[in-house]
């Protein structure tokens, strides 16, 4: 049963049951699937999910440590997320850097990021739609407790909140490159190749997309237009 | 059997593997669940041989099995590839692993060097799983230094290391030796433990990178620099040195760049990257950086810009990092994988079409009511003008 069990955890590709080891081998991810994945104390555990505007990413991860018998102190865990260009992203709820006494069996770490916005300036850290990436390790640990067998569950939900505050979008959302490079030795001349007009061009384009302002302004206009009548109706001669 | 590399090479390569057992006379004790570590280590060979997946390639070399004299010299050339690299079989794997006594010295640096060669030069990822139950006993050379130089070769392998029931010094040396590469380590103390992890770590294997970077050498000025294109490329920085590289942009594109700098020896606590985006005659334009402390494999940054109105047709990105190590600092800089992009650059926002907000309720009821009162006198003036005519 026990070896039947970690067979299962470790097949290939399994769905939900694995973890790279770096930003290129970071496994996918879903929403609402949590993961299991068994590992060693020194270990950096990647893992990758998509998303898009207006969504509130939160992470739980809860790491089964090995038995205290076998540690010698105190460990410090972290988990940091990056976007699709590996930019640090900042929790901004969760405990990201527990210590786990030496006595724990289990820590639990989190991390909530910001609302995804639709449009940044490019200068700007904000996080934007497209690749994150997911880094869970212990970032402090005695030196004898390296490469002991723990096991670690990550959930990832991600609400969608009000796109109503943002406006603009992104040409093209932040994913990693997957192709090798070229390199050339001095520069091409710019080649007038016509570059794709990001705008879409539809005829409804002007029309933003479906969020609370549509329902705020819709009602201000049917309350000016009451307003409108009751307005109207204190300047009718009063009957005596 | 042979035909079996031909077949190989057809398929696009696939990534490969060795598994390097030591068979060193320690590994007679008798100190896993009561029986010795070199049976265990067998069982636990028979299982991940029994249950890998037909396309893995996979080779086994053994350190130490033969030569039980104490000539070091001899002692310390004792390493033989015991199934060459290619598709398994299990039953001729099995028995070769079978026929291994525990039996003499521990040349771990050697056996890495001939396993980078088992493994060849190709394409492919390639990855090498170590498992030895002591530390290396042969030293010079430091499997350390050896592991070190052969990851600063060839940009793609990987040693994996594996301690059976390790002591201090075998743990650091193991934990040395995959930290150059980019590996990972792990003890294993029970059966259990040793089959799980081997089976995790060829599995791994039999996984490639979505993509293998380009190799490129940045310079130390942007006129020098190597031109980019879009993609991803591998170089090495040494603790201290800023590398150049160029990336032509055409008007409307917005540039992405990141660089990963990994930490593939011991550095001093704090430490951190910057990724600049100049213009070639040296104005910066924007610039990403990280800073953290304490273990890590990598340490990113990245940065995104586009022209707007500006000429710019070519900018220049500098990757500089604030390491401190004691580990020699002529030594092979650190690995540093770039990623560049080029995208349709976005357009800033308009002001927002709809409001939102309690206040502009507020304004449009007072605007309405106003209208309302304006043309409810309009009506009555109105209609007095006209009953009066």
């Amino acid at each position: 049963m026990l070896t039947h069990l970690a067979a299962l955890l470790l097949a290939p590709g399994a769905a939900g049951l694995s973890a790279g080891t770096s930003f290129l081998t970071a496994a996918p991810i879903e929403a609402d699937r949590p993961v299991q994945v068994a590992a060693v104390t020194g270990d950096y555990l990647y893992w990758s999910f998509p998303a898009t505007a207006g969504q509130q990413p939160h992470l739980t991860a809860t790491v089964t440590l090995p038995p205290a018998a076998d540690r010698h102190g105190a460990q410090a865990w972290t988990i940091e997320v990056f976007d699709g260009l590996r930019r640090r992203q900042p929790c901004v709820a969760g405990e990201q850097s527990p210590i786990a006494e030496p006595a724990a069996t289990d820590i639990t770490l989190g991390c909530d990021l910001r609302q995804i916005r639709s449009w940044a300036e490019p200068s700007d850290q904000d996080p934007l739609p497209g690749t994150y990436y997911v880094r869970l390790t212990s970032t402090e640990i005695p030196e004898q407790d390296l490469g002991l067998p723990l096991k670690v569950d990550l959930t990832l939900t991600a609400e969608k909140g009000d796109t109503g505050a943002d406006q603009g979008t992104l040409a093209a959302p932040l994913n990693p490159v997957s192709r090798p490079g070229t390199v050339s030795a001095d520069v091409p001349t710019p080649a007038v190749s016509p570059s794709a007009d990001p705008d879409d061009t539809s005829a409804f384009s002007f029309v933003p997309e479906f969020s609370s302002r549509w329902i705020w302004t819709t009602t201000g206009g049917v309350l000016a237009a009451v307003a409108g009548l009751v307005g109207f109706s204190f300047t009718r001669r009063r009957r005596p | 059997m042979g035909a079996a590399p031909a077949r190989a090479d057809e398929t696009s390569e696939p990534p490969r593997v060795e598994l390097v057992l030591d068979v060193s006379g320690s590994m007679r004790a008798k100190d896993i669940d009561g029986e010795t570590r070199i049976a265990v280590a067998k069982r636990a060979f028979g299982q991940v041989v029994d249950g890998l997946p037909e396309t893995t390639q996979l080779g086994i070399r053994v350190l130490g099995a033969t030569y039980g004299g104490d000539d070091k010299r001899k002692g310390c050339q004792d390493t033989q590839s015991i199934v060459p690299i290619g598709p398994v079989e299990p039953v001729a794997a099995k028995n070769a692993i079978a026929r291994l006594q525990p039996t003499g010295f521990t040349p771990i640096g050697l056996a890495l060097r001939a396993a980078a060669r088992d493994l060849g030069t190709g394409e492919a990822a390639r990855r090498i799983v170590l498992i030895t139950d002591g530390e290396d006993t042969c030293t010079p050379p430091d499997p350390c230094t050896v592991a070190r130089q052969l990851a600063a070769q060839g940009t793609k392998l990987v040693v994996d290391t594996l301690g059976l029931t390790p002591d201090e010094k075998t743990r650091k040396q193991l934990v040395c030796i995959s930290t150059a590469t980019g590996g990972t380590y792990a003890s294993a103390t029970s059966e259990q433990e040793l089959t799980d992890r081997v089976r995790q770590l060829v599995d791994r294997a039999a996984v490639p990178p979505p993509v293998t970077p380009a190799a490129v050498t940045g310079a130390a000025t942007c006129e020098k620099a190597p031109v980019l294109s879009a993609g991803l490329f591998t170089d090495r920085e040494r603790i201290g040195e800023h590398r150049y590289y160029r990336v032509p942009l055409q008007p409307g594109q917005e540039l992405r760049a990141s660089v990963s700098v990994a930490l593939d020896r011991p550095v001093n606590r704090d430490y951190g990257v910057l990724l600049k985006a100049a213009t070639p005659n040296g104005r910066e334009l924007v610039r990403g950086l990280d800073a953290s402390s304490g273990r890590a494999d990598v340490i990113s940054a990245g940065l995104r810009w586009s022209p707007g109105d500006e000429a710019i047709d070519t900018v220049c990105l500098i990757v500089s990092n604030s390491f401190a190590s004691a580990t020699s600092a002529g030594a092979p800089g650190m690995p540093l994988e770039l990623s560049i992009d080029t995208v349709a650059a976005s357009t800033a926002p308009d002001a927002p079409g709809l409001g939102r907000g309690w206040l502009l309720l507020l304004v449009l009821v007072v605007a309405g009511l106003i209208a309302g009162v304006l043309a409810g006198w309009l009506t009555r003036w109105w209609v007095a003008t006209w009953r009066e005519n």
